[in-house]
């Protein structure tokens, strides 16, 4: 890795399963709740106004987190149902179908989330959200103008998520 | 190892009218049972409203790191869930088999007061019958 214009991103991406976009929208949080990023590609349907909606969504996955962590069926220690978890700590979950979208979760260890809503068919995107965090470390963790804690604004890491996410199926 | 750990029925309000257990490690109480079905009721409540085009009609499959958990739900509003081994194939036609069951033994039984805890024992006879072909057929393949 060069210091200063280093463009290569370790790994390399996975590579893409088809081609076509059907990315509905992502969202980054930070572990307190703030939305740090919200990008938007294809969505028809807004019901809430922006804020209402990414609280909501962040309500949904911190109770899905309680849930599995509650039900996980391997372990017998399981705590109360919705004491909070530290990253990490208990059974997680990485994705959920409905009919109409799949919503692909991953957690950092320190606690940031990352989620892509795409298609219901698409395949496991594990290896595509490391990806999409390799990029923010890259663009917006490097960058000596971001602060940590607010919003997202790099041109450079949403120009790249966007042709990286038009890459995925 | 089993391929199936729980199985839950929850009516259209949330309340867990069914829960059994086939073998999951530490056992929730009933208190928690509870608890965990209205949560995945309103979880299955708030991702329609999150859906970003029309027609979503909530979660059916959630993919957690230990488990799959598969979510049917009726055109009355109940949901039927099951919870697995990651991986298991089939889910979906096993929960249509557990809804006829229910249709069935439940809904045709005289005694049974809609939306009320199930008590009924050739619902419970069916059921384990069907879970264990379910079984049967996963060890076959």
């Amino acid at each position: 890795m060069q210091f200063f214009g280093g463009s290569d991103i370790s790994p390399s991406p996975p590579p893409p399963t088809a081609s076509g976009h059907n990315a509905h929208m992502m969202y980054i949080f930070n572990r307190s709740g703030i939305c740090l990023l919200y990008r938007e590609w294809n969505r028809p349907l807004h019901t809430l106004n922006a804020q209402q909606d990414h609280k909501l969504m962040f309500g949904l996955l911190f109770s899905l987190k309680s849930l599995t962590a509650k039900m996980d069926p391997t372990s017998a220690d399981k705590g109360n149902l919705g004491v909070p978890q530290l990253p990490g700590q208990g059974c997680s979950f990485h994705s959920f179908r409905t009919n109409t979208y799949k919503l692909s979760f991953m957690e950092t260890p320190s606690g940031m989330k990352i989620i892509l809503l795409t298609h219901p068919r698409t395949g496991d995107l594990r290896e595509s959200l490391k990806y999409i965090y390799n990029l923010y470390v890259e663009y917006v963790v490097k960058n000596p103008l971001y602060a940590p804690g607010t919003p997202i604004r790099c041109d450079l890491f949403n120009t790249s998520l966007d042709q990286y996410v038009r890459s995925i199926s | 190892m089993a391929a199936i750990y729980s199985l839950y029925i929850i009516n259209k309000s949330g309340g867990l009218i069914f829960h059994k257990d086939y073998g999951s490690a530490g056992r929730m109480d009933t208190n928690d049972s509870l608890r965990v079905a209205s949560l995945w009721h309103s979880m299955h409540a708030i991702s329609q409203q999150l859906s970003p085009t029309v027609g979503c009609s909530g979660i059916e499959l959630l993919e957690a790191d230990t488990f799959d958990l598969h979510c049917f739900q009726s055109l009355t509003g109940t949901k039927f869930f099951v919870v697995c081994e990651p991986g298991t194939q089939h889910m979906e036609g096993l929960l249509k088999v557990i809804y006829e069951l229910y249709t069935d033994y439940v809904l045709k039984n005289p005694f049974y007061e809609m939306e009320m805890p199930i008590r009924c024992e050739l619902f419970d006879i069916n059921l384990s019958q069907a879970i264990q072909k379910d079984r049967v057929a996963l060890l076959g393949r």
